[in-house]
């Protein structure tokens, strides 16, 4: 299994586990989007959505793991190329420009990635350890989105989401090699479409919440 | 009737490797906008030759943008600010009346600085004796057209072949990586008949060469093939990153 190691751990596999959980938390933030656009349908949906979801019991856990195990990787490798790629240059140049492939998304990857990450630890606090058995989900939020600061953070952190993927969707497709005159440009669209649904999807939420609430 | 201009230039000087480099100020007045960069440094060089001054230190050769050794970072730009350019290519006309131009070294630890602006890309010669070439055996001259090729995989080929390994790609690249030059060269080899036995192997080899030599990792920034003075389009890094999965994942090589 030496190959599989080399494999792994040369430039283009560290690329690959990259792109490959990257891809996958783009799938699972499609189905979050999903599921949550039910709170639009109001307060009985919402709960129904989510008591729907936990009945999948056993499922349910397996997903959560691998989001675990994927979100290790992600970030591991994430830090470890970043550094990498700090080290390859120890002389800085005193003039810096960009000659038109660089986006804010793409010059962002590492910093982005770490905001999301200190977001996803305050979300899992705010709706996942918490006490669900004198109420509902849709009270949590709605409690929680009662407060402005709490629907600031949200929103930010959704337009920092929707940077990180804007660059990140099709960069994954180049990195597995999909690159290709016929498809690229659709690839391209998808990744603004993508990271503009995220970005409205999930940070409007939080907006209509507050006043409703 | 040639116009001239007069600039600034702020030229990173360095004495030898590993020293340590400084930006130093040199005027460049009455300069003809026919001249090119390369022509442009080499009256600054007279001037400072005369007056008992070392003269500024830069790689050069065909001077017609084939051969791959002229390149400087001008104005944080690969070879300048011209697209599809080399820097000996580049004429005065693109520059103004007053400019102050700040010209450095290619920068990336894998080419380290070997007088002011002169870098050893010896890496890249690294990456091409791991895998860079076709094994044939010596003997009678085959027929041209024996075996056949088809017309897209030759112009795309040929595309890769552009390449001249002037190193712009590593210098622009965020990442100071070398897949745009690795993967004009897996592109060149492998989309032809003649490169297919060895595919496998030379991807898994040039892949590891570059690794091990302290390139940087490509996080598809582009910035490369926007600053390639032939234009390679990163379709070719993509086709590396089929041709090593297809090698590491399917064929009996390891
Ligand atoms: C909702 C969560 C996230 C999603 C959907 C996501 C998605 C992606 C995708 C699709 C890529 C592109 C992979 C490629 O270029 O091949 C990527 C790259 C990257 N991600 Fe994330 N990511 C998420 C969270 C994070 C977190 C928490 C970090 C923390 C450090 C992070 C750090 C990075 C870095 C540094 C890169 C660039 C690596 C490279 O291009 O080589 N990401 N992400
Ligand atoms: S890919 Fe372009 S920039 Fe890179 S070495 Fe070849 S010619 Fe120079
Ligand atoms: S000197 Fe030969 S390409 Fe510029």
């Amino acid at each position: 299994m030496n190959w599989l190691k080399q494999t792994i751990w040369s430039s283009i596999g560290k690329k690959l586990m990259m792109a490959v959980t990257g891809l996958a938390f783009c799938g699972f933030l499609a189905g979050h989007l999903a599921g949550n656009l039910t709170i639009y349908g109001g307060k009985s949906m919402f709960n129904s959505y989510a008591a729907h979801l936990h009945s999948l019991g056993p499922l349910i856990t397996v997903v959560e793991w691998g989001l675990v195990f994927f979100a290790v990787v992600h970030i591991g490798t994430g830090l470890i190329l970043f550094y990498l790629n700090f080290r390859s240059r120890p002389g800085r140049y005193a003039v810096n420009k960009w000659a038109g492939g660089r986006t804010i998304g793409s010059a962002t990857m590492p910093y982005t990635g770490i905001l999301v990450l200190a977001f996803v630890v305050m979300h899992l606090i705010n709706f996942h350890f918490v006490d669900k058995g004198q109420t509902t989900i849709y009270q949590i939020v709605l409690k929680t989105f009662g407060n402005p600061l709490y629907v600031a953070i949200y929103v930010v952190a959704m337009i920092v989401v929707a940077v990180h993927v804007s660059h990140g969707f099709w960069s994954a497709f180049q990195t597995i090699g999909a690159n290709h005159p016929k498809y690229m440009p659709l690839i391209m669209v998808l990744s603004i479409a993508f990271s503009l649904a995220v970005g409205f999807g999930f940070g409007l939420l939080p907006i209509f919440l507050w006043t409703v609430g | 009737m040639t116009k001239t201009i007069s600039l600034t230039l702020k030229i990173w000087r360095q004495n030898g490797p590993g020293e340590k480099g400084r930006l130093e100020t040199y005027p460049a007045d009455d300069i003809s906008t026919d001249m090119s960069f390369l022509e442009m440094l080499d009256v600054i060089n007279e001037k400072l030759t005369l007056s008992g001054q070392n003269p500024i230190a830069f790689d050069h050769d065909c001077r017609e943008g084939i051969c791959g050794m002229c390149g400087a970072v001008v104005n944080g730009r690969a070879h300048g600010p011209e697209k599809g350019t080399t820097l000996c290519q580049l004429h005065m006309r693109h520059f103004k009346d007053g400019d102050t131009i700040v010209i450095e070294p290619w920068r990336a630890r894998t080419f380290p600085v070997i007088k002011d602006l002169v870098v050893d890309r010896g890496a890249f010669d690294t990456i091409i004796q791991a895998g860079g070439f076709i094994s044939v055996n010596t003997g009678g001259t085959p027929d041209a057209n024996a075996i056949p090729v088809a017309h897209q995989a030759a112009e795309k080929a040929m595309d890769a072949a552009a390449c001249i390994g002037c190193g712009a790609c590593v210098a622009a690249c965020p990442n100071a990586s070398a897949m745009l030059f690795l993967g004009a060269k897996i592109s060149h080899l492998g989309l032809l008949p003649q490169g297919r036995p060895e595919a496998a192997r030379r991807a898994l080899n040039m892949l590891q060469a570059m690794d091990h030599l302290g390139f940087g990792n490509c996080t598809n920034e582009r910035e490369c093939e926007a600053e390639c003075p032939k234009e390679i389009s990163i379709v070719n890094i993509a086709r590396l990153n089929r041709e090593f999965f297809k090698a590491a994942f399917f064929s009996d090589q390891t």
